[in-house]
């Protein structure tokens, strides 16, 4: 039996509404003038980065030539000199080293810039701390933030609002203020210079965030779903997998890339709280000096390889960042 | 399917009393509908039946059985809701199938595919089912709905405003259909709305709430008939009734304010207090030259089917329905009666004098 | 107050329309509905009209001044949105002097005119509340005061009913549509309800799928649908339709039963089919009346549902057709599901459609 009577097809209308005013000539030039203005703007923005670009790969005598020098012969020096430990050689070994049949690549690029080569530098096992110190504490963040945010948003926890606005003044605090009280309790401890000390450090600062951030986006998610769920026979842990978690998983990337990029910059608690063992590399970047002066493209090199893993992350989730930013900027 | 008992249900949600010492049955097999504008008190009393919220006063019997302390899944109902029911991630076959793949069920694939195929050719959904449900039309999406509280076969069916966001015509189509599967199946169904059309034409008795509490019970020729409040008489009915202060003289009803006088039988008068509210439906209005009533037209709806002619008589204007078009002019003058023998009397308070 | 021209307006997106060309003359003080389905192109319609939306062909003329690129502030007219837009953060009073302070009136006057328009919609007493604290009847009447108190030349309103409860619908659509006699005001309305459009409406142009269907007052809409669209969509429920065979002069539905159409339709039907052919049947529910002996010309059903409506009962019968055929009969009336019935029409209120081009017959087609 048809009674019906409807248009098939989704429910929402495509709306790319144009005001008539944006339409004239007059507007479009605007438009367009005002996009060239942006870029304009971002390019020079960005000039310190291409400065570092530049930096990474100049050999070392030519650093700090004046005029600066934009146009010249890259070379690898910064980045091996970034990745070993090395002494500067006197005329005659130089000249000795240089014959030496033997050479590795590594090797005569350091020898062009007049130094041996003599092991390792620790920068690469820095970097590597960085990398596993930054994940734990994100993964940790954002699952006990997930789990925080569920509880908030669905259940009725009595002084929610006192709690939520207690777990956000963390984030109030300058971190400064805290160093020496958390430095003195972790070497009590025994927990400085661990990678477990500085994990659960970052956890807690990010966890704030991760709620608030997190609750907005499972607050969107209308509850009849898991209501639905729960009235078919299901337990609330199993609508929470099956039914939330598919729902959030915007929300999820976009707070992931926020703590991420929080602890992978943090610098104060890195150099506070470690030395040898757990150091991070943004603390372990600006204490590369070289032993014969300062080696601008060493240091350069350093913070561009500290640099790209974040950018590919970023970039790989921008939509979601996008989201995140200006999420929760309309309440209903 | 079972019948529904509610014994002294109150709920609170802090200040709030949004349940008020609610007792209503619902017979097994038995279509009711629950009525009453925004904040009434209707949702929360289906939540309240379904487990989603507890109670704070009174039990809650399913077949004589008190339900209060099982979770929503071992009440064996199905919800449908207003909006958000249909998991946007999954294709319309999951949707209909994710019920019965809950754990408590433990049906085998084939047994579910079997079920979901049946109830999607029942709700002429069949073609739809391999479609993604973010594109699906508003129709479409609530017989999804529908769909996903059938295939449990459950208990009782908890409707809550099913077809509040859909297209006027949408409606009136997905009604009938409706009206018809719950008589076939004869499923205990609680439905909830603010649209008196559809609980006049939908349910076999109606439970008018206001403010959390149950105003009046019945059938729709009760509710329509013998409204026991104001509110009530002028929940129902479109167009609504007309609802006057008037005054007794006697043996004649005076309308205050106008100039509208209805000379009453004797004896049928005499036990209403000097003033109370007249309640008069504009079907009982009669537009005829012959009339004894004056007044004159400051407003004309035509519906097609019939016209609302808006009389105004003194400073009080009257409905009155006319059959099909009509040809009075706007400030045209009219003559009209008034049905006697189907006046509705009111005191102060809005409750009904009988 | 103004004649507003829409001359082949139309709105693509890339190669869809959303509104076909389309010609339409709003005459001053005319109520005009803009009647259609979700996504029939009323309000794209409605927001060219406004300078909201732009306009891909055509031409808009608000008396007489081609106003197609204007902005909307300057077309004089004045909006009211279906969920209200009021500023949450200012007082009705401010709400209500928005426009005008926006437009540099100054203060006395602005003050005289809020005053009023408040008295006018009767929200004196809301004047220093905020709109969150009002009801949604009460909202929509100040979102209708700051529409008023701009005398604008033209209203457009964006459903207005849309979001209020059921009963306060009734209510207000009475209200408007006396502001707007009062008032003399040209305005234009859209709605998807064409309980409301027909209530409201002086003229009604029902669109579907981006095009006009039909323009006409309710009557003509009512009891001459142009097409098929129009016959199911107005009125509640719409048109029966039965697809059958017509041959000599008799209608066959499909079970069989023979109906001998009205003797002012045989040539207008020999003429349209040809002598025969397949036509579609049409009737309002309240033209078919339910027979208990059985008479010539009845057709055979069996009850599908029925229910109650308060004044009256609505039966829906299987004719064995694929959709239902609703009957408007007495409230005492009193089937069950499965009876058997007859039911006969009434022969003034008989229409027939072309099937395939879904056209309607004109009786006086010659």
């Amino acid at each position: 039996m048809t009674t019906t009577f409807e248009q098939t097809g989704p429910r929402t209308p495509v709306v790319e509404s144009i005001r008539v005013d944006k339409l004239s000539p007059r507007s479009r030039l605007a438009g367009r003038a005002r996009a060239i203005i942006a870029t304009v703007l971002a390019l020079i923005s960005l000039i310190p980065v291409f400065w570092i670009i530049r930096t990474a790969f100049i050999p070392l005598n030519e650093v700090t030539a004046i005029p600066p020098k934009i146009i010249f012969t890259p070379s690898l020096e910064g980045l091996v000199g970034l990745l070993t430990d090395d002494r500067i050689l006197s005329e005659s070994a130089l000249a000795a080293k240089r014959n030496d049949p033997n050479l590795s690549f590594v090797d005569r690029v350091m020898l062009n810039a007049g130094r041996e080569v003599v092991g390792s530098s620790p920068y690469a096992s820095q970097l590597v701390n960085s990398v596993v110190i930054a994940g734990a504490s994100t993964i940790l963040s954002v699952f006990f933030g997930l789990l925080s945010a569920y509880a908030f948003s669905r259940f009725n926890i009595p002084g929610a609002g006192d709690l939520l606005f207690f777990i956000l003044s963390t984030r109030m605090l300058p971190p400064v203020v805290v160093t020496i009280p958390i430095f003195l309790m972790y070497r009590s401890l025994g927990l400085h210079d661990t990678h477990i000390g500085l994990i659960l450090l970052y956890t807690v600062f990010n966890l704030s965030f991760s709620v608030w951030l997190l609750k907005g986006f499972i607050d969107e998610i209308p509850r009849e779903y898991e209501e639905a769920a729960l009235v078919d026979g299901y337990t609330r842990l199993q609508a929470f997998r099956k039914i939330v978690l598919p729902q959030a998983l915007t929300g999820i990337a976009a707070t992931t890339v926020f703590c991420l990029i929080f602890a992978w910059n943090e610098y104060a608690f890195a150099l506070m709280l470690t030395s040898q063992n757990a150091r991070t590399a943004p603390p372990a970047i600006p204490s590369i000096l070289g032993s014969g002066g300062i080696e601008w493209n060493t240091i350069a090199s350093g913070v561009l390889i500290f640099l790209i893993p974040v950018v590919i992350v970023t970039f790989a989730l921008r939509k979601y960042l996008l989201r995140g930013v200006t999420f929760g900027a309309i309440r209903k | 399917m079972a019948e529904i008992v509610l014994q002294n249900i109150t709920k609170k949600f802090s200040h709030v009393v949004a349940l008020n010492d609610v007792s209503l049955c619902v017979r097994s097999g038995e279509f009711m509908v629950l009525l009453g504008p925004t904040g009434a008190g209707k949702t929360t009393t289906l939540r309240v039946i379904a487990g989603l919220e507890k109670q704070d006063e009174g039990q809650i019997l399913f077949d004589g059985n008190d339900v209060s302390t099982h979770t929503p899944a071992d009440r064996d109902v199905a919800f449908v809701f207003q909006q958000y029911s249909l998991y946007p991630t999954m294709s319309v076959y999951d949707n209909l199938a994710f019920p019965l793949r809950s754990p408590l069920r433990k049906m085998a694939e084939a047994d579910i595919k079997a079920r979901v195929q049946q109830v999607a050719e029942l709700l002429r959904i069949t073609h739809l089912l391999e479609r993604k449900t973010a594109r699906l039309s508003g129709g479409e999406m609530q017989r999804v709905s529908i769909g996903r509280a059938i295939v449990r076969r459950p208990r009782a069916f908890l409707m809550d405003e099913p077809l509040s966001n859909l297209d006027a015509k949408l409606r009136e189509a997905l009604r009938i259909e409706l009206k018809h599967i719950q008589k076939t199946q004869s499923s205990t169904t609680l439905f909830v709305t603010h649209d008196q059309i559809e609980a006049l034409t939908m349910a076999d008795r109606i439970g008018v709430l206001f403010e959390g509490k149950l105003i009046q019970v019945g059938t729709p020729t009760d509710i329509y008939d013998r409204p026991t409040t104001t509110f009530v008489a002028q929940l129902v009915g479109t167009p609504r009734i007309n609802l006057h202060k008037a005054s007794r003289d006697n043996g004649t009803l005076h309308i205050m304010n106008s100039e509208v006088s209805l000379p009453m039988p004797p004896d049928t008068t005499a036990h209403l207090p000097p003033t109370f509210t007249l309640g008069i439906r504009p079907e009982d209005v009669k537009i005829t030259p012959t009339g004894a009533l004056a007044g004159q037209v400051v407003l004309i709806e035509p519906l097609g089917v019939e016209t609302v002619v808006h009389i105004r008589a003194g400073h009080q204007t009257l409905l009155s329905v006319v059959p099909g078009m009509t040809t009075l002019k706007l400030h045209e003058e009219v003559r009209f009666d008034v049905e006697r023998e189907r006046l509705h009397f009111f005191n102060s308070d809005g409750a009904r004098i009988l | 107050m103004a004649t507003i021209e829409l001359i082949q307006v139309e709105k693509k997106f890339g190669a869809n329309y959303a509104v076909k060309p389309m010609d339409l003359t709003i005459r001053d003080g005319e109520f005009l509905v803009l009647l259609g389905p979700s996504g029939c192109g009323k309000t794209t319609t409605l927001r060219m009209i406004s300078g909201l939306e732009s306009v891909t062909a055509g031409c808009i003329k608000l008396n007489g001044r081609d106003v197609t690129w204007i902005h909307p502030s300057q077309r004089d007219i004045a909006f009211v949105f279906q969920f209200f837009a009021l500023y949450p953060h200012m007082t009705v009073r401010d709400n209500i002097a928005f426009p005008l302070q926006a437009q540099q009136v100054p203060r006395a006057e602005v003050n005289r005119r809020v005053d009023e328009v408040v008295k006018l919609l009767q929200i004196e007493h809301l004047l220093n509340s905020r709109p969150g604290a009002l009801s949604s009847g009460d909202q929509q009447r100040v979102s209708l005061a700051r529409a008023l108190v701009r005398r604008p030349a033209a209203f457009l309103m964006d459903e207005p009913l849309g979001a209020l409860d059921a009963d306060y619908r009734e209510t207000m659509r009475a209200e408007i549509k006396r502001l707007h006699i009062d008032q003399h005001a040209t305005s234009v309305y859209v709605t998807h309800d064409q309980i409301e459009a027909m209530a409201m409406g002086d003229r009604i142009v029902v669109m579907s799928a981006a095009m006009v269907q039909q323009v006409g007052t309710p009557a003509e809409v009512y009891y001459d649908p142009a097409n098929l669209f129009v016959a199911r969509f107005i009125g509640s429920p719409g048109m029966n339709l039965i697809r059958g065979q017509y041959e000599q002069g008799q209608f066959i539905f499909p079970r069989g039963d023979r109906y001998t159409v009205p003797a002012n339709w045989r040539p207008a039907l020999d003429k349209a089919l040809n002598g025969a052919g397949e036509v579609i049947l049409g009737f309002r529910p309240e033209s078919g009346k339910v027979e208990v002996q059985q008479t010539d010309n009845l057709i055979k059903a069996e009850v599908y549902a029925s229910d109650m409506h308060g004044g009256f009962s609505m039966l829906h019968l299987d004719v064995g057709a694929p959709n239902v055929v609703h009957i408007r009969a007495n409230r005492d009336t009193d089937f069950l599901m499965g009876e058997r019935v007859h039911f006969g029409l009434d022969p003034a209120m008989v229409r027939f459609f072309h099937p395939q081009s879904e056209l309607a017959i004109r009786r006086e087609e010659n």
